[in-house]
């Protein structure tokens, strides 16, 4: 990623989108409006909004990273969450609700990488809010059609013999990529495992980090 | 399981679920799910008929033919049961 | 590669997968209060029966093609959303066309015209 010279920056090190100090648009003042007319008329409250925005925000792909770490260290996790994935993440307290979640392995000989053509399906239970180029004109249209261009340009290269595998999201699935477990690990607990996974290796968009990377133990 | 099985080509109006790109192409079953109420009466307030929802696995060959970036890579996607033949129908 | 989407042969624009498009755009931004709102309104509305996610995504495909590069993801989202409660018969379009033109005697800003 470039660095970026704004000065404000969220804790994220993102910037911040404009919100409070921009002029009103259109768009917003839709969103007040509809706000407050649902909460007027009794169908939703606003302590409602604000526990579902508590929810939003307290998913992040820690949870997806969680479980991957568990799926690398217990081989009956494992082969649980191969069984049923929405089942066995809901025993760790990740409910995916009435979606269906289904775990994919990388390997060696293959590589899973998730998109949704036709919106942005995401799997927000595990990883939170989808990033803008997962929803962007691009992701979604060049995924299924050249996913090694696409990965090259994540900085992801694998070899002709690993084949890759697009997952396009349709329909009420969503998917997690379980990606190998960096060599080097032998003995690590879950929570340092934890710290080598990505958001993006999870997408497949991205690999785990490596034990020897100078934020591995972060 | 394993079944081969081909989108049908069709090109309706309205909400769907079957990306264009995969219409007319021929794949393998790789597992089902389901059953699903299906989304193309869902979207228009109706009760959705109960769908078998299929796990199709294509590759790349299949899908782009020549401009296929890697040949033997793979595409899967979920399909409903009522857009999908079996793949020897004409 | 397909150079646009041939909409003339009943191809939807939101069905993208398999077109020609530039590199992917790998900058990310936080979002603002008003649009994880957008997001909660659509999650209670959804749970509470007064709409689907199918609902969503119909009128969000609906729109013109345009509308992908020139609104944002929530914009489109509290489009759709209004769309499907006033189908719903839970609002009319009436009334918040009304609460709009309130609202932006408010204030010139999100946080002075949002009470929240």
């Amino acid at each position: 990623m470039p660095h970026d010279h704004h000065d404000h920056l969220s804790p994220s090190g993102h910037p911040f989108r404009a919100d409070d100090d921009h002029p009103l648009s259109y768009w917003q003042t839709m969103e007040i409006a509809v706000r407050e007319l649902l909460i007027e008329k009794g169908v939703i409250t606003a302590a409602e909004i604000a526990s579902q925005i508590d929810v939003m925000d307290s998913r992040t792909p820690a949870n997806g990273a969680a479980v991957v770490a568990r799926a690398w260290t217990d081989p009956d996790f494992r082969a649980a969450l191969q069984h049923d994935a929405s089942v066995a993440t809901a025993e760790m307290g990740f409910d995916i609700g009435p979606m269906k979640l289904i775990a994919v392995e990388n390997t060696a000989d293959l590589h899973n990488i998730v998109v949704c053509t036709l919106c942005s399906c995401y799997p927000r239970n595990l990883l939170g809010l989808p990033p803008d180029w997962y929803k962007s004109r691009a992701y979604r249209s060049r995924t299924v059609r050249e996913p090694r261009r696409v990965l090259a340009e994540f900085g992801v290269t694998l070899p002709e013999t690993t084949q890759i595998r697009v997952h396009d999201s349709t329909a009420d699935m969503r998917y997690i990529v379980i990606p190998a477990r960096p060599d080097g690990t032998d003995g690590w607990s879950k929570d340092d495992l934890a710290h080598l996974v990505t958001r993006d290796s999870m997408v497949g968009t991205g690999l785990p980090k490596s034990p020897d990377a100078p934020d591995a133990l972060a | 399981m394993g079944s081969r099985v081909r989108v049908r080509n069709d090109m309706p109006p309205g909400h769907i679920r079957t990306p264009a790109y995969l219409r007319g192409k021929s794949g393998v079953i790789e597992r089902t799910l389901g059953p699903f109420a299906n989304p193309e009466q869902l979207a228009y307030r109706h009760n959705g008929e109960a769908l078998a929802l299929h796990r199709v696995r294509f590759t790349m060959a299949e899908v782009w033919g020549a401009a296929a970036e890697t040949p033997t890579d793979t595409i899967e996607a979920e399909i409903y049961a009522h857009w999908l033949e079996p793949a020897d129908a004409a | 590669m397909t150079e646009t989407i041939p909409l003339a042969d009943g191809h939807r624009w939101h069905d993208m997968g398999g077109a020609a498009a530039g590199a992917v755009p790998l900058a990310d931004h936080d979002f603002a209060l008003w649009e994880k709102r957008v997001d909660a309104l659509m999650i209670l509305c959804s749970a509470k029966g007064h709409f689907t996610v199918d609902g969503l995504r119909r009128v969000l495909e609906d729109m013109p093609p345009s509308s992908f590069e020139e609104l944002s993801y929530y914009e489109r989202w509290i489009a759709s959303v209004s769309q499907n409660l006033v189908e719903a018969g839970v609002l009319t379009t009436f009334e918040i066309g009304e609460r709009m033109s309130a609202i932006r005697e408010r204030g010139p800003t999100y946080g002075d015209a949002s009470d929240g």
